[in-house]
């Protein structure tokens, strides 16, 4: 168990800045999502945290105790690789065992280590097999279980799920969940996949052109995105921004005036999830022009514009709209983010 | 269709089929038939004129200490340098080809090489001699000095075909995944458990066969022996181009061929039993 603290960290392949200068604190006991596409730099932040990659600069302190210079291995961390990275000529009982047999742990020991992280993992009955028998999920869990046996104070995922097919990701993640909240180890976990984020993590770091743009819980990162990428990397649809003209400090969404921040200029971009709204009166609503109407069962989704610029928005699977309609949208205020045209930042929500 | 066609993989393969006949098995059969006959009669009188000659033991024993002395070194040398060539990021091609030269020199011209190093007039005396280490030119090659002799061959050979066992090992090596190295390391693993308990065993088909051509080949050493040391230092070729050029016999010279090739295809099996590879293990 131990906190993890990134301070300042650069890294530069030759010209290319693969991170500039991030800082993050993560928790004893946390999990968090390093969140972003590929070429963020979340993947060379695991590598320098595990020691597998030198910083350019900035100090990585697990515990309180700076580990720059450190070997991974007296780090106090174990790590899941994203193809696995199972001995294939090692039994999966001397996969699990092999972080301590490397630590000369006594016989004892390394089996009721083993047999416990096998437990956990459900692969007790693959324990003298050799990997290349087993599924693709079935060496993730070897992998897991490889890694848990240690009881690091740290471990670190990277893309875990990545190689796994649907069916079996959602399945993994869920089991993932169980056992690392069992297990309580700090856990930082790298994916691009913003709903492995949201549904594993305490909080999620999201990373974009080598730089932490936001870092929050799941809800906050979801609910009040701290720039355009943020809310366009995370959901599904992603965040609808609409740029509206502002007049004495107010936009007006149909019937309804809406008090932006004192901050906005002439113009202001108005970010909205696509759930955030209800139907309404064309009249009173905020005018959309149904182009797509797809009814998905569980919702109806609508795709179409809003003052010439595209949206995707969200109803209930009740409301009847078809293609072609014009609708009228009441907007939830308190889940409306106001972001600077210019910036891209996220203005601090107006008090209602 | 199908039945039309069948044939046709048959006719394709039918020129590599007559190739190998024609100048394979015709051949391999006629030595056997040589070696094991005498006049025209199955006989042993080859054999036993192979066995009971002056140089018989002499070339056995040399040509298998040499195997034993330069096949062992080879693999450790190629080891390293793979795994040198593998930390290596720009320039590692013109590494690996700097390393591969001494493929292309052909072994007569290699045993040259060494031998305008080595003789009496040589480079290597020259270089002591003017070190002040030796007082007069010093005889290497000599029956006088078997163990020179041998070590001069040895260090010949090892320089002429360290190269091809390389170049199998980087190709082993480049099929191992860096993750593998990685997870050993984060687990606690050294650079030494590392290299034993990992890249070995992940490289065993490489190491198979790079020890089985190594070792066939080392079996029929001959040019730079010639070159080098010349009748003083017989080994089983050497005996059997002797038996045909100078002696006329074809028929034991066809007893050596005979007693090569079931030494290599022994010691093919030998490696094939001892470094089992097993598909279940591998990456």
């Amino acid at each position: 168990m131990a906190n993890i603290v990134i301070d300042r960290i650069r890294k530069s392949f030759g010209s290319f800045e693969a991170l500039k200068e991030v800082s993050l604190t993560i928790n004893d006991g946390e999990f968090v999502s390093l969140l972003g596409p590929s070429g963020c730099g979340k993947t060379t932040l695991l590598r320098i945290i595990a020691g597998l990659e030198t910083a350019t600069s900035g100090d990585v302190r697990i515990g309180e105790k700076s580990v720059i210079g450190l070997p991974p291995k007296d780090r106090g961390l174990a790590m899941v690789f994203q193809n696995y990275a199972v001995f294939p000529h090692m039994t999966v009982y001397e996969n699990v065992a092999f972080g301590l047999r490397m630590q000369k742990a006594e016989d004892r020991r390394v089996k009721a280590q083993v047999e416990k992280a096998a437990g956990l993992l459900h692969i007790e009955q693959y324990l003298d097999r050799y990997p290349n028998k087993l599924s693709g999920g079935q060496r993730q869990r070897v992998a897991v279980a490889r890694a848990l046996a240690v009881e690091p104070k740290v471990l670190l995922m990277d893309e875990p799920l990545s190689n796994l097919d649907a069916l079996l990701r959602l399945e993994m993640r869920t089991e993932l969940k169980t056992v690392l909240q069992s297990a309580g180890t700090t856990t930082i976990y790298v994916t691009h996949d913003q709903t492995e984020a949201m549904g594993l993590s305490d909080r999620i770091a999201v990373m974009h052109g080598g730089v932490v743009e936001q870092v929050g819980s799941p809800v906050d990162v979801y609910n009040h995105p701290a720039t355009r990428f943020v809310g366009g990397f995370i959901g599904n649809p992603p965040m609808n921004f609409i740029k509206v003209p502002v007049a004495n400090g107010q936009v007006m969404a149909g019937a309804d005036q809406l008090a932006v921040p004192r901050e906005a200029g002439n113009e202001i971009v108005l970010g909205l999830r696509g759930e955030a709204v209800e139907l309404a009166p064309p009249q009173q609503g905020l005018e959309m022009k149904v182009r797509v109407a797809e009814p998905m069962g569980s919702h109806l989704l609508l795709t179409g514009s809003i003052h010439d610029q595209p949206v995707r928005v969200i109803l209930p699977a009740s409301e009847t709209v078809k293609s072609g309609d014009t609708i009228g949208l009441k907007l939830d205020r308190n889940r409306i983010t106001w972001l600077s045209p210019e910036s891209g930042k996220s203005f601090p929500a107006v008090a209602a | 269709m199908t039945n039309n066609r069948s044939w046709i993989p048959y006719l394709l393969i039918l020129p590599s089929v007559a190739f190998l006949g024609l100048l394979f098995v015709v051949p391999l059969v006629q030595t056997i038939w040589l070696a094991m006959s005498d006049n025209g009669m199955p006989s042993l009188a080859n054999a036993e004129r192979m066995v009971n000659d002056i140089n018989f033991a002499r070339s056995v024993r040399n040509t298998f200490l040499l195997t034993i002395v330069v096949v062992p070194v080879q693999l450790c040398i190629a080891l390293v340098m793979g795994t040198l060539v593998a930390k290596v990021g720009r320039g590692r091609e013109t590494i690996l080809w700097i390393w591969t030269i001494p493929l292309g020199i052909s072994d007569l011209a290699a045993g040259l090489v060494w031998l305008s190093i080595l003789q009496n007039t040589g480079y290597f005396n020259s270089a002591l001699f003017g070190l002040g280490i030796i007082e007069r030119q010093a005889s290497w090659l000599s029956y006088q000095t078997p163990v020179a002799l041998f070590l001069a061959i040895a260090i010949a050979e090892i320089w002429r075909g360290t190269a091809i066992v390389m170049v199998i090992i980087v190709a082993g090596l480049n099929q191992v995944p860096k993750e593998f190295r990685e997870a050993a390391e984060i687990f606690g693993a050294g650079p030494w458990t590392r290299f034993w308990r990992i890249t070995l065993p992940l490289i065993r088909p490489a190491l198979q066969s790079a020890l089985i051509l190594r070792t066939v080949l080392a079996f029929e050493v001959f040019a730079v022996v010639y070159a080098l040391g010349g009748r003083n230092f017989p080994v089983l070729v050497g005996e059997a181009y002797y038996w045909q050029n100078q002696n006329q016999n074809y028929g034991v010279a066809a007893a050596y061929a005979v007693l090569i090739m079931i030494i290599s295809l022994a010691a093919t099996l030998v490696y094939l039993k001892a470094i089992k590879v097993d598909p279940e293990r591998l990456p």
